[in-house]
């Protein structure tokens, strides 16, 4: 018995044991911190690059059979082997450089999103129980979800290095949509989990998942959205990928990379995926919370839920154009989120005034948050649409360059 | 400080993804903006004008096959029968109503080919064409039945057909129009109701009806245009006439209304198809027709309806065994001529769109 219940409580129990272990020596406490953060970090890389692996295959597997095709099969069992491969085919090929480009910078930009991307993984609690509640993946900072916001951020820098260092006009573009759309869906992304932070009085991670006896999808529907609309579009993919486009850009802010360079943009983008996977799966899903099964198990499975359901919408949506997604950001996304503070602070005064919190009687308002969503999307839609929303105005640009078939067309065009 | 923007020129393709095989454009952009636009093409050119006067008749139908390399059948009876214009040969009942079939067949293919790049343009990735994909595979598998080729068919020849079908063609041909309208109906309403795409066509890149007159477009442009004009009824080659049915339009000629017409055009397709099974007569599949082909002196001009506009060959001959002049009619070219004026204004992603809502294979351009 003692040996499943270690087995139930891996991850959050190794470190701990560890540092136990540790303590039986004669070291000095410097340099047990030093080890136990090393220990952390070994653990974070061997979750983030078995889950990384698995989401490339899984993509590939699963895209493929959403399009009527086997999908890559030959490699391995399953074709589960391709991102060993993939590995060691991006590793021997050579690194190009843009001649004119900025070498620094040009080196720079992936090692900065790369790391930004896996800085994350600090402090997604990705399991625990009893004693060991309070433990995160490396550390459980007490302002966790803040700490994701702010290093989640930094992907953006990476973006616009890449672009900017290319001397690529392509990239150039792709790097500034990137600007553009990242920090315009910040504001709502961020807005919509001051909802969850306000039920739960913490921003600490552990501790959001510890209140969640009913996961917050069911309180917070609007904000879940918000946030996974935001999510997909911090990620770029589909359908909000306009910062690789490349049916448009042909890459976008990577067109120049090559070799590891590359690689390391490619693994950015999905440790980034695998963040946003665990960050809903925390925020929304109930985190690790879950019957029967160990703690880290249910973890996986919904973050796998959730990857699935990022993938499902890359294979079947078509992409926005750039300015409906920032009009859809800023006339949509912003006041939803704002509406959806207002409500929820409402309802946690409800909560503290009347009642003894909403963990005793919650069903009335998940009833209430539902209908309010559907409703207040279906409303705004409405008006989305008359504030000419994500639709083609003809004017503006567009009547400053065309000026009819019947002007001259070599005149110089204002 | 005072802050200033200028134009700046991006030169998109030959190799670029969105090109449609090797076509260039030197753009000049404000930020995204598209402020002037120079198509340059001729990365693919090989000359088959010029090759051709020096082949005999019946040897050029392979190189027409490499025009529209997706629309094979259709360059070969374009072709075809402007050589028979020339030389005045009869064609049997049967082969004439084989040439429709295949040629209606092409029209289905090719414009599945049409929407599915369309929507990858759009930013799909993959998944509406390789669904497109599947039905346009049944369509050249049947083809490959008739004459053993899928793609770069070879199949009508001077005076008939080469190949009679196999018994085994025409209920494989049965079974795929009765499915075919259900999946045509599926794939219109997955994407025609997806605000997306609406948001993305939708106004884009409206080409006029007298532009597109005047820039002599033909075939879906110019029918989303609003203008009833297809070479079937103008002027009806083959056995057109004897077939029910109608010639679908657009109303403002912007991309969604070229991808409506394409869809309603594969319905009335596989309307024809049906009649043409229904009325398919026995007998000879080509008529006699010596292989060294000397047609009188004298010219002709044949066109018919290819699935992009109004695909014609001018033929001289000067008595000889080869053409002396052999000079063809690109409706892609034609087309892409607008291409300057409907996407000035608009964004690089809407430029994409409206290019692939053209809808070209650059073989046919270039030739």
């Amino acid at each position: 018995m003692n040996a499943w219940n270690y087995f139930v409580d891996l991850f959050a129990r190794v470190r701990t044991d560890f540092v136990e272990w540790l303590q039986g020596f004669d070291l000095p406490s410097s340099l047990i911190i030093f080890l136990d953060s090393l220990i952390g970090i070994l653990l974070v890389l061997l979750i983030v690059f078995p889950f990384v692996m698995l989401f490339i295959w899984m993509e590939r597997r699963f895209i493929a059979r959403m399009q009527i095709r086997p999908g890559p099969n030959r490699c391995g069992p399953l074709g589960l082997l391709y991102p060993v491969a993939d590995a060691v085919k991006i590793l021997l090929k050579e690194l190009i450089m843009p001649k004119k480009g900025d070498k620094i910078v040009h080196w720079l930009a992936p090692v900065v999103l790369f790391f930004a991307a896996l800085m994350l993984f600090a402090v997604f609690p990705i399991g625990g129980k009893g004693e060991y509640a309070e433990m995160g993946v490396f550390t459980d900072l007490n302002i966790g979800i803040l700490y994701v916001v702010a290093i989640g951020s930094l992907t953006v820098i990476g973006i616009f290095m890449a672009g900017w260092a290319s001397n690529n006009k392509y990239s150039l573009i792709g790097a500034m949509r990137g600007v553009a759309q990242l920090i315009s869906y910040e504001v709502p992304m961020v807005l919509s989990i001051v909802g969850v932070v306000l039920i739960v009085g913490s921003l600490q991670m552990s501790e959001i998942v510890g209140k969640q006896t009913v996961p917050f999808i069911l309180l917070q529907p609007l904000g879940f959205l918000i946030y996974f609309v935001g999510a997909l579009t911090e990620l770029n993919r589909s359908p909000m990928d306009m910062i690789e486009a490349d049916s448009e850009l042909t890459g976008g802010y990577f067109t120049e990379y090559s070799g590891m360079k590359f690689a390391m943009f490619f693994l950015g983008e999905y440790i980034n995926t695998l963040a946003v996977a665990i960050i809903v799966t925390t925020l929304f899903l109930g985190g690790w919370k879950g019957p029967l099964l160990p703690v880290w198990i249910w973890f996986a499975i919904k973050v796998f839920a959730v990857f699935m359901f990022i993938l499902w919408m890359r294979a079947t949506l078509i992409r926005l154009r750039i300015d409906q997604v920032m009009a859809f950001s800023w006339k949509f996304l912003l006041p939803m989120a704002l509406i959806n503070i207002f409500v929820t602070a409402g309802e946690v005064l409800i909560w503290t005034e009347w009642m003894s919190g909403w963990e005793s009687f919650p069903w009335p308002f998940i009833f209430v948050n539902f209908a309010l969503a559907g409703a207040l999307i279906v409303i705004w839609a409405k008006l989305f649409f008359k504030l000419g929303g994500g639709r083609v105005e003809i004017g503006g640009h567009r009547a400053r360059y065309s000026q009819g078939y019947g002007a001259n067309p070599q005149a110089p065009v204002s | 400080m005072e802050l200033k923007t200028q134009p700046f020129v991006l030169n998109m393709g030959p190799h670029h993804p969105s090109t449609h095989g090797v076509f260039r454009m030197r753009l000049t952009l404000d930020g995204e903006v598209i402020v002037d636009l120079e198509p340059i093409f001729g990365y693919l050119h090989r000359g088959i004008e010029k090759l051709a006067e020096g082949r005999t008749y019946t040897q050029n139908i392979p190189f027409t096959d490499r025009f529209d390399y997706v629309a094979a059948m259709l360059n070969n009876l374009a072709y075809v029968l402007a050589v028979e214009k020339l030389a005045g040969v009869k064609v049997p009942e049967r082969a004439t109503y084989l040439r429709v079939i295949v040629a209606e067949m092409t029209r289905v293919a090719r414009h599945l080919i049409a929407i599915g790049f369309l929507t990858n343009d759009l930013g799909a990735m993959m998944t509406p064409l390789l669904y497109m994909w599947r039905e346009r595979e049944k369509i050249v598998d049947l083809f490959d039945m008739v004459c053993g080729q899928r793609q770069t068919n070879n199949y009508i020849r001077v005076g008939g057909v080469s190949h009679d079908i196999p018994p085994e063609f025409l209920p494989a041909l049965k079974k795929f129009l009765k499915e075919m309208p259900g999946f045509i109906a599926e794939y219109d309403q997955l994407l025609k109701e997806n605000e997306i795409l609406l948001a993305r066509t939708k106004g884009v890149g409206i080409l006029p009806a007298d532009l597109a007159i005047n820039c002599s477009c033909s075939g879906p442009m110019l029918r989303a245009s609003g203008i009833k004009w297809d070479i079937r009824k103008a002027d009806p080659y083959l056995i057109y006439d004897r077939f029910d049915f109608e010639i679908p339009t657009g109303t403002i000629g912007d991309v969604y209304d070229r991808y409506r017409v394409r869809i309603e055009e594969m319905r009335q397709s596989l309307r024809i198809l049906e009649q043409a099974i229904e009325q398919l007569p026995q007998g000879d599949i080509c008529a006699k027709v010596p292989h060294l082909l000397r047609p009188p002196k004298g010219d002709a001009y044949a066109r018919i309806e290819a699935s992009t506009g109004e695909l014609g060959f001018y033929l001289v001959s000067d008595g000889s065994i080869a053409p002396y002049r052999y000079r063809v009619r690109s409706p892609e070219l034609l087309n892409l001529t607008v291409l300057r004026e409907i996407s000035r204004g608009w964004k690089i992603a809407d430029l994409i769109v409206i290019f692939g809502s053209i809808d070209i294979a650059l073989g046919e351009v270039d030739r």
